[in-house]
C-alpha cells in the first residue's frame, strides 16, 4: 500500500511538472517531448487506479500516433519560433488570472460535490474475476458496439479529412496514365516497316 | 491511502495548465493544440477515476471514445496547419484573419 502511495505521488508529481513544461519550454520539439513524459506518466496513474487497457492505449494511441505527428508537423515546418514567443510576457497576467480563476472554481466544486444516489447504481458494473481488458471488451462489443462503431466512423472521417487536405498535385510532375497503358493495343503501338537488307530505316 | 480525491485534484490542475498554456501560447498554434490534448488527457484522468471508484465500466468506454476523438481532432488540426502554413508561410494565430469582413 505504500509503494501504491508513493507511486502515486511520483507519477502526478511527474505529469503535472511536464505539463508545465509543455506549455513553458522554448523550444516546440522539447514540448512534444514533454507532452510524452507526461503521456506516460498518466498512463502509470491509470495503471494505478486499475485500468491497465486504457493505460496501454494511452501509450499506443497518444505516444505512438498523436505526438508522433505532433513531432512531425513541428520538424517538418519552417517556423520562426522565436518569432512566435514574442509578447509571452504581455499575455501571462490575462492567462495567470484566468488559470486562477479556473482553478477556484474547481475547488469550490470540491468542497461541496458529492455522488447522486442514482450514479452510485452503476449502469455496466466492472464483473469480478476478469481482467480489465476482457470485461472492457464483453461490455465495449455488445452493449456499446454501436458507440464503438461511431467512434470507427469518427477515425475514418478523420482520416479521410487529413488526406483531402493535404494531398496536393504538382504541376508538371510527369505521371504514369495506368488506362492508357491499358487502352493501347498493337495497333496504336506498333509500327511494321519493311527494311531493305543493307539500308537503314 | 489514496483515494477519489487525489486523482480529481492532479486531474484539476492538469486541465487548469492546458488552459493557462492556451493564453500564455496565442500566437503559436501547436502549443494551443499541445494544450487542448492536455485539458483532453485531465477529462480522461477524471473518467478513469470515477468509474474504477464506482466499480462502473463506463466510464472508462466513454474515455475511450474519447480518446478516439482526440486522435481524430490532432489529425485534422495538424493537417491545417500544414495546408495554412502551405499557402501563407506562417502560423500565428494572429495572421489568420482572411474571413474577417
Amino acid at each position: 500500500m505504500l509503494a501504491a502511495t508513493l507511486f502515486f505521488y511520483l507519477f502526478a508529481a511527474l505529469a503535472i511538472a511536464s505539463a508545465v513544461m509543455v506549455i513553458l519550454s522554448r523550444n516546440p520539439v522539447h514540448s512534444v517531448l514533454f507532452l510524452i513524459l507526461c503521456f506516460f506518466n498518466a498512463a502509470g496513474l491509470f495503471i494505478l487506479m486499475g485500468a491497465e487497457f486504457l493505460a496501454m492505449i494511452l501509450v499506443v494511441v497518444y505516444v505512438g500516433a498523436v505526438a508522433v505527428l505532433f513531432l512531425f508537423v513541428v520538424m517538418m515546418l519552417d517556423v520562426d519560433f522565436v518569432k512566435l514567443r514574442e509578447g509571452l510576457a504581455s499575455y501571462l497576467p490575462v492567462g495567470a488570472v484566468i488559470g486562477l480563476i479556473v482553478l477556484a472554481e474547481l475547488a469550490l466544486v470540491f468542497g461541496t460535490w458529492s455522488l447522486a444516489p442514482e450514479s452510485l447504481k452503476p449502469a455496466a458494473p466492472t464483473p469480478s474475476g476478469l481482467t480489465n481488458t476482457q470485461a472492457l471488451g464483453e461490455i465495449l462489443y455488445t452493449k456499446y458496439f454501436y458507440w464503438f462503431q461511431a467512434a470507427g466512423m469518427v477515425l475514418l472521417v478523420a482520416m479521410i479529412g487529413a488526406i483531402v487536405l493535404t494531398l496536393r498535385h504538382k504541376e508538371g510532375v510527369k505521371r504514369q496514365n495506368v488506362a492508357a497503358q491499358v487502352a493501347r493495343t498493337p495497333a496504336t503501338a506498333i509500327e511494321i516497316r519493311k527494311v531493305e537488307p543493307g539500308q537503314g530505316i | 491511502m489514496i483515494g477519489l480525491t487525489h486523482y480529481l485534484t492532479v486531474a484539476a490542475i492538469i486541465f487548469t495548465i492546458g488552459i493557462f498554456g492556451i493564453f500564455l501560447n496565442r500566437k503559436n498554434v501547436i502549443i494551443i493544440m499541445m494544450s487542448i490534448e492536455l485539458m483532453l488527457l485531465a477529462v480522461n484522468i477524471n473518467l478513469v477515476a470515477f468509474s474504477t471508484q464506482l466499480q462502473d465500466l463506463v466510464g472508462q468506454v466513454f474515455a475511450l471514445l474519447v480518446l478516439t476523438v482526440a486522435a481524430g481532432e490532432a489529425a485534422i488540426g495538424l493537417a491545417i496547419l500544414v495546408t495554412y502554413f502551405r499557402n501563407r508561410g506562417t502560423i500565428e494565430v494572429e495572421d489568420i484573419n482572411m474571413m474577417k469582413g
